[in-house]
């Protein structure tokens, strides 16, 4: 029952990656970001496989990693840090059946063999695989090993579990079981745990909180429901699933106030002085087709509740498919859209 | 009734394939054809022949325990080194495959001879000498059989990556745990048949061996050996030569089955 507390500065040529990312026991923070964002990076320095050009990694008491000026005060060794891994790809030890496999950890840690596998086989009960101990893990379905891996992470007892999109390469229900266990066993043994993920579905199901990391900065965090639904960067926007349109705030013909975005897009919002550059967000259901600004329809896609249209201006429009139909939208049409005041968040930018 | 066809192998292909299988079977066929079976047990039952079929095998499982020793570690450093060092290294170890066994036994002796880089040393220090002696034989067997002990061992190894280990560092085990509850296990297939052809390459030996340890019947005679003096031996028919040839090739190919007969990672 300890709590993580990391400061990591990583410089490699042009990628620089400054996180401060802290978990409590029991808690799951979730790291999202695109490609590229140093997602893995931190991960290999909170796992011991790379030494930070800066930075503290600490595990309650514990310091694992501290380099300062350059000088390298503690680096302890992956298999002493007692950090555990989760990866996308399972890693069952192919030559070693389920019971073997999570008995790994406690033999590892010095437990008698017997005693181990008896560890073991409890780890693999709870994880609901109590009947397939003798299977191998060619015998194994993929949620099975990915539960097994899972089982074998914890049965070491880590300080810290590190997950790095443990879902990715499941089927969507098997997947949703296995966010159901990892929930459950991280808050029965209390660890700080640390989960990678692109998937939003992994952050609004898990995450307690959550860091977006972009370019190897933390654009934003908290929760997930706060960060979701007001996002700041355009990545997790894209990831909520909401439009976000930088713009300089005018004052139109009529006496309203608009936000004048590239692209000619103009989004309605609250009077107020203009000038100021801001940022704006809105669903891309609250978006009409009729009047307002001139768009052309980029591309048409499925969407969660219709057809998802991708228009000039990086807006999306969501629609009914009858409605689609009904005004013959095809990629290149022109389209005029609006969007009401009410459904506009602004905020102003520095 | 239904047949799958495969994309299958273009005609042409048939007469070379037929050749080479030609080339490579065709010669044991005629040993077994030339042979004189009725007085073949006699021949394969003189002291002279179980002498060298025995030291042939004892030399070989020697030779063949010293290149699993000393090759596996070797094997595990080039798989996970990096730089130049390695790779000029990696290109080094495999120089006694590419060499005529022949300059090998040469070389050897420049080393390990009377006179030797580290022989001179050996002898005015230990009164060690290694020439003309049983451990000769070791010694020229092992260096034209490791390399593909190594070989074998390295590829496996890069191919099977490193990712199991990370994650078994992970659960706390340290560096020796992971090489042997781990790295060894996956890379098991590799590793037997590596040891497989390290050992018939061993049994096979002769210019390395002919030239470090010479052909003392007992000591250094192993069936190469033997087969060698006796199909060029004065009033020594040449049906005692086709007898032992036989042998070692008997012997040979129970080893191949032995190997194949056993099937690693199956076991619980």
């Amino acid at each position: 029952m300890t709590s993580l507390h990391a400061e990591v500065a990583v410089h490699r040529g042009a990628f620089a990656l400054d996180v401060t990312i802290a978990a409590h026991p029991g808690e799951i923070v979730g790291v999202l970001g695109p490609n590229g964002a140093g997602k893995s990076t931190l991960l290999a320095v909170l796992a011991g496989h790379l030494v930070p050009t800066a930075g503290v990694v600490r595990v309650g008491e514990r310091t694992l990693t501290a380099v300062w000026d350059g000088r390298v005060e503690s680096a302890v060794r992956p298999e002493h840090r007692s950090v555990g891994l989760l990866g996308q790809d399972p890693l069952v030890f192919p030559h070693l059946s389920s019971r073997e496999n999570v008995a790994f950890g406690p033999r590892a840690a010095g437990m008698p063999a017997a005693q181990s596998r008896a560890v073991a086989d409890e780890w693999l009960a709870a994880v609901g695989l109590g009947g397939l101990a003798d299977r191998r893990p060619d015998a194994l379905s993929g949620g099975q090993r990915q539960r097994v891996a899972l089982a074998r992470a914890l049965a070491a007892e880590p300080a810290v579990l590190l997950l790095d999109e443990p879902f990715a390469q499941l089927d969507v229900r098997t997947a949703a079981e296995l966010r159901e266990l990892v929930r459950e066993q991280v808050r029965r043994t209390r660890t700080a745990t640390v989960l990678v993920t692109h998937d939003v579905l992994d952050a609004v199901t898990l995450a307690d909180r959550v860091v977006v990391l972009h370019d190897g900065q933390v654009v934003e965090q908290g929760r997930p429901l706060d960060v979701l639904t007001d996002p700041v960067h355009p990545f997790t926007a894209a990831l909520a699933g909401v439009n976000l349109v930088v713009g300089t705030l005018v004052a139109l013909p009529d006496g309203s106030t608009a936000v004048a975005g590239p692209d000619g897009v103009v989004i309605p919002c609250a009077p107020q002085s203009p000038g100021g550059r801001v940022q704006v967000t809105f669903p891309p259901t609250a978006v009409t087709v009729g009047e307002g600004w001139p768009a052309r329809v980029i591309d048409l896609e499925p969407g969660t509740t219709g057809v998802r249209l991708r228009t000039t201006g990086d807006v999306l429009v969501d629609l009914p498919p009858a409605q689609v139909a009904q005004l013959g939208l095809h990629v290149g049409a022109q389209v005029r859209l609006s969007v009401p005041a009410e459904h506009v968040r602004v905020r102003p930018l520095a | 009734m239904t047949r799958e066809r495969s994309v299958g192998v273009p005609g042409f292909l048939w007469l070379p394939a037929a050749l080479a299988a030609g080339l490579l079977v065709l010669p044991v066929v005629a040993l077994l054809v030339r042979a004189d079976w009725g007085s073949l047990p006699a021949d394969i039952t003189t002291p002279s022949a179980r002498d060298a079929l025995w030291l042939s095998l004892s030399t070989s499982v020697v030779a063949t325990g010293a290149c699993l020793v000393l090759g596996v570690p070797l094997a595990v450093v080039l798989a996970r080194a990096r730089g130049w060092p390695a790779d000029l290294l990696r290109a080094l170890v495999t120089l006694p495959l590419v060499l005529p066994p022949t300059v090998g036994g040469i070389a050897l002796l420049y080393l390990l001879g009377r006179r030797g880089l580290v022989g001179q040393a050996l002898d005015t220090w230990f009164g060690i000498s290694i020439p003309f002696t049983t451990t000769a034989v070791v010694i020229a067997q092992a260096f034209v059989a490791m390399p593909f002990l190594v070989l074998s061992v390295e590829g496996s190894l890069r191919t099977a990556g490193t990712r199991f280990d990370v994650v078994a560092a992970s659960l706390g085990a340290g560096r020796w745990t992971v090489l042997r509850r781990i790295t060894l296990p996956l890379v098991m297939p590799g590793l037997v048949s590596g040891t497989v052809l390290c050992f018939a390459r061993a049994l096979g030996e002769f210019g390395a061996t002919a030239l470090f340890a010479g052909n003392s019947p007992g000591v250094t005679q192993t069936m190469p050996l033997a087969i060698y003096s006796a199909f060029n031996g004065a009033g020594v028919t040449q049906g005692t030569a086709v007898a032992l040839s036989l042998l070692l090739v008997f012997a040979a190919v129970a080893v191949l089955l032995a190997a194949r007969a056993w099937r690693p990672g199956r076991a619980a």
